[in-house]
């Protein structure tokens, strides 16, 4: 059997974490304050996938890699100029008003529906990549609906590495309690991996495949249909954020016994 | 091939790099390379959306436009600006630019002489005398709150029929139009280290060197930066860009033209509290306060934002000129603080600003490259304005650039010189340089000086100006001594050194305290540590596999170096005193802003500022 992958990659866009972020209610249900004007980046979990997507497919020679992302065309747009620099890949853009809080079932749908209408997709080759969870909102559900919608039935999330056996197994490593990884081995695909952070870095930023995507980028954007995500799904009684006080200080070489009593006591004065 | 040296590309001399061909090559975006890439990637397609002009590298293909940017994203710049915005506005005709976020029309405007109500500020006589006499006026002298509102604005400072921007919402803004033209690429997360320079031209740009220590040794995952060869490279990476400075190190300065004058802005975001009493499109420019040498400006923006800050200039003397506190301070003037009590900081930054003008404008164009935005001297300095002028040489390039294509003519000297800066020399934005130029002389004899030769170079156009003073050089700081001698004896303040230089810190706080400055009642909202700011007021990034950008070249001149003003006045406090003297860098809390490289105590310049990655993230800059 050859080794040789179609894989998706779906990965949302999400403000950039390092702003600050306030969640406030709009007409449209919650959102966050000033949520246009925040820089996106690609959901960092989901950027695992793509790194760990891209690596494979360099050493799986005719393999294949497609992002697939539900977002605002603008900050699909905005993304692309720091993601198509690390890993080539052909861009399959869903122009929706996704953020942290559309409905996973909803987002799904549009996922499903964009990978099911990718031209020459394999369906005997596809490992379908996603993030396990998602720095928008940690429901973590998304990729198994993805998956069931699209029926692959192998799911494993958490995934921190995946290893294709010579007989064209693959050996997946799914992250367990207690720090553990659990093994589990499967034919092949079609499959679906959630992946948490993987083993890989971020990769270097490369010039020349950024302009070779960017070539095939640019007119998918330009082409990408308007995909309504259903509003009245999911309704939220309420929004808060996390109440913490951050009393912020850089101290360099500090022992860690030292921060975790500190710790304690910030969690015990809570 | 030969390109300049430096302590870090000598690490990697000999590697072979990847090379890659394009036809225009364009370093650093801000509004001028926004003002060039809108005009270009207009003129580079007919209306039903096909290429116009052929790429030469690449036959059969459009014309392959890329422009690299070191920050992380494109809408980090750092600047509240408000500005007429004549060529921003001809750049978007028909288009409301208040749909730019935080972008509003300018309403109000006002220029407000602040006093001192603290007491600690180092006036001059004729500054308290002025002080005493207004004091003694009071309401005739329209005097509230510690400060005059001035009856009118000068208009040479005006900005009546202007934009308030947040630079970053408009770089995000302007790249998201150039971008979804399809007609051109722009790449922030990729420092550009040098310029390709061959014989008498630029043959392109080398991009920074990957996967190396903080030293430039190649490490894990090496990735030797790539060589892009390009008919232009078009260079705007600003005052302080290493591209910029090596081309200037290289091909020289015209004849009499220095820059030597420099400022450093350092500014908030702060959301107001619902009660504020301001309105958006509100602009106040002030003077006064904290010192006499600092103007400050406070702009609001749509929902409840403001911008406010202040500018160092190089000609404050004081070798302790950390901007923070005196920020600080200056927001809590009676005046301001009136509005801004209760507010949150929502964002925090600081540039260095090049204040040379005309006079510090490089060679603009030259065989392969040109020069535009603040880095090529467009800044206006009579009317403190920078951004539209960068924008306006950006959009004059482009359309040079477009005309020598047409003609299918080469980008040599000759051509660039009678298309781009023929068109430059022509416009409003040399006019008017022209009548600035000589404006500030008078700061380099006092403050008033300076006042009056603004004032007489306005109502001049230009003609009538204060001689500059005799000698050259950059506006060097005088000692501790000069500066605090006469309200701190000698010895204390040799015990204050030498105090600060045991624990390692900064002399300024110190200063500060015993020139009788209060103490900031620390609030967590809005007044905060310096370190806090860096945290709260966007994000310091130091991406991995990058060289540390600020290189300390003969560590023996730094510990003879006193005072240490590149520690003082460092924004971020990412510059200490290090171990035996030498100054240490923590390149995870540098923001960028360039005030090391202009305040170097050593003749010759002994720190080196190349390009890195990463800085400070904050869109609301």
């Amino acid at each position: 059997m050859s080794n040789t992958y179609h894989i998706v990659v779906c990965a949302g866009v999400v403000p950039d974490p390092l702003q600050t972020l306030e969640p406030v209610t709009t007409p449209n249900g919650p959102g966050l304050k000033n949520e246009m004007m925040l820089p996106a980046v690609l959901d960092p979990w989901a950027g695992h996938a793509l790194y760990e997507a891209a690596n494979l497919a360099a050493r799986c020679a005719g393999s294949k890699v497609w992002l697939v992302s539900a977002a605002p065309k603008a900050k699909l747009q905005q993304v692309m100029m720091n993601v198509a620099q690390k890993a080539s890949f052909e861009l399959v853009p869903v122009d929706a008003a996704a953020n942290g809080f559309a409905d996973a079932h909803a987002v799904a749908a549009a996922l499903s529906q964009a990978i099911e209408a990718i031209p020459g997709l394999d369906r005997s080759r596809l490992l379908l990549f996603g993030g396990w969870e998602s720095a928008s909102r940690g429901a973590g559900v998304t990729m198994q609906l993805v998956g069931e919608q699209l029926g692959i039935i192998d799911q494993f999330q958490g995934v921190d590495e995946l290893t294709v056996q010579p007989d064209g197994s693959l050996e997946i490593l799914e992250r367990i309690e207690g720090g553990r990884h659990m093994v589990s081995v499967c034919p092949g695909p079609p499959v679906l991996l959630g992946w948490a952070t993987g083993n890989l870095p971020e990769p270097k930023n490369n010039p020349q495949v950024g302009m070779a995507n960017m070539r095939t980028i640019m007119p998918a954007l330009q082409k990408a249909k308007p995909a309504a995500l259903a509003s009245d799904a999911v309704r939220f009684v309420s929004v808060t954020p996390p109440k913490q006080q951050r009393q912020t200080r850089v101290v360099k070489d500090q022992s860690a016994d030292e921060i975790a009593a500190e710790l304690l006591e910030w969690i015990a004065a809570d | 091939m030969s390109a300049s040296s430096s302590e870090s590309s000598e690490l990697t001399t000999g590697v072979e790099r990847q090379q890659m061909s394009v036809d225009i090559a364009g370093v650093g975006f801000g509004p001028a390379m926004g003002g060039f890439l809108t005009t270009l990637s207009c003129g580079l397609s007919n209306e039903d959306g096909t290429p116009r002009l052929e790429s030469a590298v690449s036959p059969g293909m459009p014309l392959q436009v890329i422009c690299y940017e070191r920050a992380d994203g494109l809408g980090f710049g750092v600047s509240g600006a408000v500005t007429r915005a004549r060529g921003i506005r001809a750049s978007f005709p028909g288009v409301d630019l208040t749909q730019i976020p935080m972008a509003a029309r300018v309403s109000h405007e006002k220029l407000v002489y602040l006093l001192d109500p603290i007491g600690a500020s180092r006036r001059s006589l004729l500054f308290r005398m002025k002080d005493r006499m207004i004091r003694a006026l009071g309401r005739a002298a329209r005097l509230r709150d510690h400060a005059v509102e001035l009856p009118f604005t000068p208009k040479f400072m005006r900005k009546h029929d202007g934009m308030i921007f947040s630079l970053g919402q408009l770089n995000q803004w302007v790249s998201e139009q150039v971008a979804s033209s399809g007609a051109v690429q722009v790449w922030p997360g990729m420092p550009v280290s040098e310029p390709l320079i061959e014989g008498d031209g630029v043959q392109g740009i080398r991009l920074a060197d990957q996967g190396v220590g903080l030293d430039g040794a190649p490490g894990e995952g090496f990735m030797p930066g790539m060589d892009i060869h390009a008919a232009l490279t078009v260079v705007a990476d600003g005052p302080v860009g290493a591209v910029g400075r090596k081309i200037d190190a290289h091909f020289g300065m015209p004849e009499g033209n220095h820059q030597r004058e420099w400022a450093l802005g350092m500014k908030m975001v702060v959301e107001l509290r619902e009660d504020s009493g301001l309105e958006a499109g509100t602009v106040l420019h002030t003077l006064g306060f904290p010192e006499p040498e600092i103007f400050g400006f406070l702009y609001v923006h749509p929902d409840r934002l403001a911008s406010v800050g202040i500018f160092i200039p190089s000609w404050l003397r004081s070798p302790v000129r950390t901007a923070y506190r005196y920020l600080q301070h200056f927001m809590m003037h009676p005046y301001l603080w009136r509005h801004l009590q209760g507010g949150v900081l929502k964002s925090w930054g600081a540039k260095s600003l090049q204040e040379s003008g005309r006079h510090g404008e490089p060679f603009l164009a030259g065989n392969g490259y040109a020069r535009i935005g603040e880095g090529s001297g467009s800044t206006n300095v009579l009317a403190g304005s920078g951004v539209d002028e960068a924008w306006t040489t950006g959009t004059q390039l482009a359309e040079a650039v477009i005309e020598l294509l047409e003609q299918k003519k080469t980008f040599t000297r000759e051509n660039l010189e009678q298309s781009y800066v023929r068109r430059r020399r022509e416009s409003w934005v040399d006019a008017e340089a022209k009548v600035a130029a000589d404006s500030r002389n008078g700061f380099q004899h006092g403050v008033v000086d300076g006042l009056i030769g603004m004032a007489i170079a306005s109502v001049t156009r230009g003609w009538v100006f204060v001689a500059p003073e005799q000698g050259g050089g950059r506006s060097r700081p005088l000692s501790l001594e000069e500066v605090y001698g006469s309200r701190v004896s000698a010895a204390e303040l040799t015990a204050l050194r030498e105090e600060c230089a045991g624990q390692g810190t900064s002399l300024h706080d110190r200063i500060m305290d015993r020139c009788g400055w209060p103490e900031i009642p620390f609030d967590g909202q809005l007044l905060i540590s310096h370190q806090d700011a860096l945290l709260m007021g966007g994000s310091v990034q130091a991406p991995p596999g990058y060289a540390n950008h600020i290189v300390f070249r003969r560590p023996e001149l730094c510990r003879e170096c006193e005072p240490k003003v590149c520690v003082e006045m460092c924004s971020g406090q990412a510059i200490t005193r290090g171990e035996n003297g030498v100054p240490a860098f923590d390149r995870e809390k540098c923001v960028y802003c360039g005030a090391c490289l202009w305040n170097c105590g050593v003749d010759e310049g002994n720190i080196e500022f190349n390009a890195g990655a990463g800085g400070l993230h904050s869109s609301l800059n």
